[in-house]
């Protein structure tokens, strides 16, 4: 991560990363960027409050990706789970990513599904995949997976090739067919 | 016999209004030109399978054009394109719904051996728990390929076929590569827990009544 | 174990429908093209509730980003939109070489824009094709798929597989183009307005391809926007967006096209966006094969980022050695410790990879967001109200490619 003192965020976010610390718990937010991404790191208690003042009062009306990473054993990494949200206005074109982290072993964050209906899907990615559970999101079940997987299969801790579930199924022979 | 298992008696203008066969091989003669494939379309080598109905390629001179999505219909799985842990209880639903004679092709590398997918997911080569009669390879393989397929397997039922299913009987173990189940040590195998409801496994599906599992 | 399939598919409480009942539709279905599962609730004919079940394709594409350095990935990521596959690799490298800071010469760029272009017709061929298909009107199918075939032959030339070319490379093309390949795009052009015209024809005025596809399946500008629909599906519903022109990227900046936009929302505007896109493609290829540059492809393949040709690879000591260096498995690149997002206007919609990277010549998370996955998650909403038979026009007009949704 580049250092978060020496970046300052361009002309056109600066209004929105100040409406970003107004909200309660975010005085101290990290503000960092990357060729053309800048990046608000919301601790995960305030992150729903956040997120819905940038959706109402910045106009960042658009949820454009929304997933996790799992930094086990990651350079200089604090937290075990970063979950970004990547937000663009419509009329404008500003795009900013918010993140925010969860920590095993429980690991949990406010759900945004009453701010963005299109966060359903893919919380509910996340949720299958990192085992990061999404509070108040009301249909939060499996996706990709079968239901009675007992995994996750993006955590690092997961090997590449599974566990073998792939191959225990019944092997048909022609007789029986 | 002529080139391709035609029953001779056949190929020339009968007179009379007989033709001399037998009945095993005039049933082949009729089955090999009219195969009814099933596409089991799951990725990208069902849109090639898509370009080999249409029109540049056009399957239909082949005889086997009539592709039907219902496998109470067909006689022919293609499985075109990769099958995941989801997916391979629905495709083994489908084998055990096509009425016999019924063959199979695995159509590409993912099919046939699972391809470049070598992840948690991916079943390696849905041989280990179908039987598969023809492979095509590439990925996807090019209409062509898949037009040659249609044409080995049309000369392996002329040269195995019976007009009761006979060469199908006593092949009663899959044939296909050993399962990788062992590839891993026990205590590391998860087994999947639960009965997979929402993609029923294959030993627990109803069957067809008079088949073995009913 | 939390919530399941049975959990969500139980009737709606209270609704006080007698003749309920379940449908269970698909994952091999001929209107689903591939594999998807949806369960609608029913009354009579009309769909109370849709709960689509999806995964029947997941085949782990992002578990292996994280195992292929940048390079190996391109094969992958062309089997995700397997409709438009060149687009896929360009939305990968576009991310890649943000990451990396590569920028790429201007013939490498244009060429990139024909094809992620010829790309974008490819697709919006099958997926008009096709939603006719599944309206029971086939012959357009075969006309769609008479040029799609010419596509697949110029990407054939160019780069020798007919689709899933793996075309790209971090920082340039796996080789250039020759005259012959412009002399088949140039011939593919001259051909394509009639054969649209034709398509046009068979549909745009067709009374029960209408009455099948208008006021079905209504998405409004806000829902859009609230559901994160992006590419035609969103512009169909008044969203004025396209990363064309909202984040040029390439050569885009330079050229002038029109960003097609409609209003009503419905099934026949996201076709008829669809098929009003092709010609603006038309349009884009036409200029950029007038005004490819001349020059390299590879960006400056002195900074050790980029292949080096063959050539320099078979007769020089120095190319080998560069060669090597970027395929050994501890040299390769040394990419910054940041992550990054980055997007491309796929033919579906915003195609975007957001890449974490360790150092290492692989990704330490590539992440993918798909379009498709997007837009299937707006199908509840969609089909609520209408009859069984609207489900073939709205899954038609999605254009929803099964390995994007599941990777």
């Amino acid at each position: 991560m580049s250092t978060p003192e020496a970046y300052t965020p361009p002309e056109s976010h600066a209004a929105i990363v100040a409406l970003a610390k107004s909200v309660a718990g975010c005085d101290s937010l990290i503000v960092s960027g990357f060729r053309d991404n800048v990046r608000l790191e919301v601790p995960p208690a305030a992150s729903l409050e956040a997120l819905r003042k940038l959706r109402s009062h910045a106009g960042l009306d658009l949820l454009v990706d929304l997933s996790a990473a799992d930094y086990l054993n990651y350079p200089n990494a604090v937290h075990r789970y970063g979950i970004w949200y990547v937000l663009e206005s419509v009329e404008t074109g500003i795009r900013l990513v918010v993140k925010t982290w969860a920590d095993d072993p429980d690991p949990r964050v406010d759900s945004v599904f009453d701010v963005w209906r299109g966060a359903d899907w893919m919380e509910r990615e996340v949720f299958d995949l990192f085992g990061i559970v999404f509070e108040g999101h009301p249909d939060l079940r499996r996706i990709l997976m079968p239901d009675e997987f007992s995994s996750h299969p993006l955590r690092k801790d997961y090997p590449l090739r599974g566990d073998g579930e792939r191959h225990n199924f019944h092997a048909l022979s022609r007789e029986e067919s | 016999m002529a080139e391709g298992g035609i029953p001779v008696a056949i190929e020339r203008e009968p007179r009379d209004g007989f033709i001399v066969a037998k009945l095993d091989e005039l049933a082949s003669w009729c089955r090999k030109n009219s195969l009814w494939p099933m596409p089991f379309a799951t990725a990208c080598c069902g849109i090639e399978l898509m370009a080999t109905g249409a029109s540049k390629h056009d399957i239909a001179r082949f005889g086997a054009e009539a592709f039907r999505f219902s496998p109470r219909q067909c006689d022919l799985l293609i499985v075109a394109g990769r099958v995941v842990m989801k997916m391979l209880p629905v495709m083994q639903r489908i084998w055990l719904q096509m009425p016999e004679p019924k063959w199979c092709i695995s159509m590409g590398a993912c099919a046939s051996s699972g391809g470049v997918f070598d992840t948690y997911a991916v079943v390696q080569g849905i041989d280990r728990f179908l039987p598969v009669d023809v492979y095509v390879p590439g990925c996807p393989p090019r209409p062509e390929q898949l037009l040659q397929a249609v044409m080995d397997l049309q000369d392996k039922v002329a040269r195995t076929g019976t007009i009761l299913g006979r060469e199908f009987q006593g092949r009663e173990s899959p044939e296909g590569p050993r399962s990788l189940r062992g590839e891993l040590d026990p205590s590391r195998q998860i087994v999947a827990p639960g009965n997979f409801r929402s993609s029923t496994r294959a030993w627990s599906l109803p069957t067809v009544a008079g088949r073995p599992g009913a | 174990m939390g919530l399941t399939l049975a959990d969500a598919i139980a009737p709606p409480d209270g609704s006080g429908h007698e003749c309920q009942w379940t449908l269970n539709f698909g994952p091999q279905h001929p209107a689903t093209h591939t594999t998807l599962r949806l369960v609608l609730n029913l009354d009579g004919e009309v769909i109370l509730k849709a709960t689509p079940d999806i995964g029947f394709l997941h085949s782990g594409f992002e578990k292996l980003g994280e195992h292929l350095d940048f390079n190996q990935y391109v094969t992958i990521v062309d089997r995700m939109n397997y409709v438009s596959p060149v687009a896929n690799e360009i939305a990968w490298h576009h991310s890649v070489e943000t990451l990396l800071d590569i920028k790429l010469t201007p013939r490498c760029q244009m060429i990139r824009v024909i094809f992620a272009e010829l790309m974008r017709i490819h697709d919006h061929l099958l997926a008009c094709g096709a939603a006719a298909l599944d309206l029971g009107a086939f012959t357009a199918f075969l006309y769609a798929f008479n040029q799609r075939e010419l596509i697949n032959d110029i990407n054939e030339w160019a780069t020798g597989q007919r689709f899933h070319p793996s075309y790209t490379r971090v920082g340039g093309l796996q080789r250039d183009v020759d005259d012959d390949w412009i002399g088949r795009v140039r011939s593919f052009l001259k051909g394509f307005p009639a054969a649209h015209a034709d398509i046009c024809r068979l549909l745009n005025r067709n009374r029960i391809f209408i009455d099948r596809c208008k006021g079905i399946g209504v998405l409004t500008r806000e829902e859009a926007i609230n559901r994160s629909a992006t590419g035609p599906v969103a512009r169909a519903s008044g969203v004025v967006r396209d990363l064309r022109k909202n984040r040029p990227y390439l050569a885009y900046e330079a050229i002038d096209f029109d960003v097609v936009c409609s209003q009503d929302g419905d099934c026949l505007a996201r076709y008829l966006v669809r098929m009003e896109e092709m010609l603006e493609s038309h349009k884009i290829i036409a200029w950029a094969i007038e005004n490819l540059p001349s020059g390299p492809v590879n960006s400056n393949v002195d900074d050790r980022m980029v292949l080096p040709n063959q050539l320099s690879v078979y007769r020089s000591i120095e190319g080998l050695i560069h060669h090597f260096e970027l395929n050994m498995t501890n040299r390769k690149w040394q990419p910054p410790v940041d992550e990054v997002y980055a997007s491309t206007e796929s033919p579906n919609g915003e195609l975007g990879f957001y890449i974490v990277s360790n150092g290492a010549p692989e990704a330490w998370r590539a992440r993918t967001r798909p379009p498709s996955f997007i837009h299937f998650s707006l199908f509840p909403h969609l089909a609520e109200g209408h009859t069984v038979s609207d489900v073939a026009a709205i899954l038609g007009s999605l254009n929803i490619i099964a390995a994007e949704l599941d990777r």
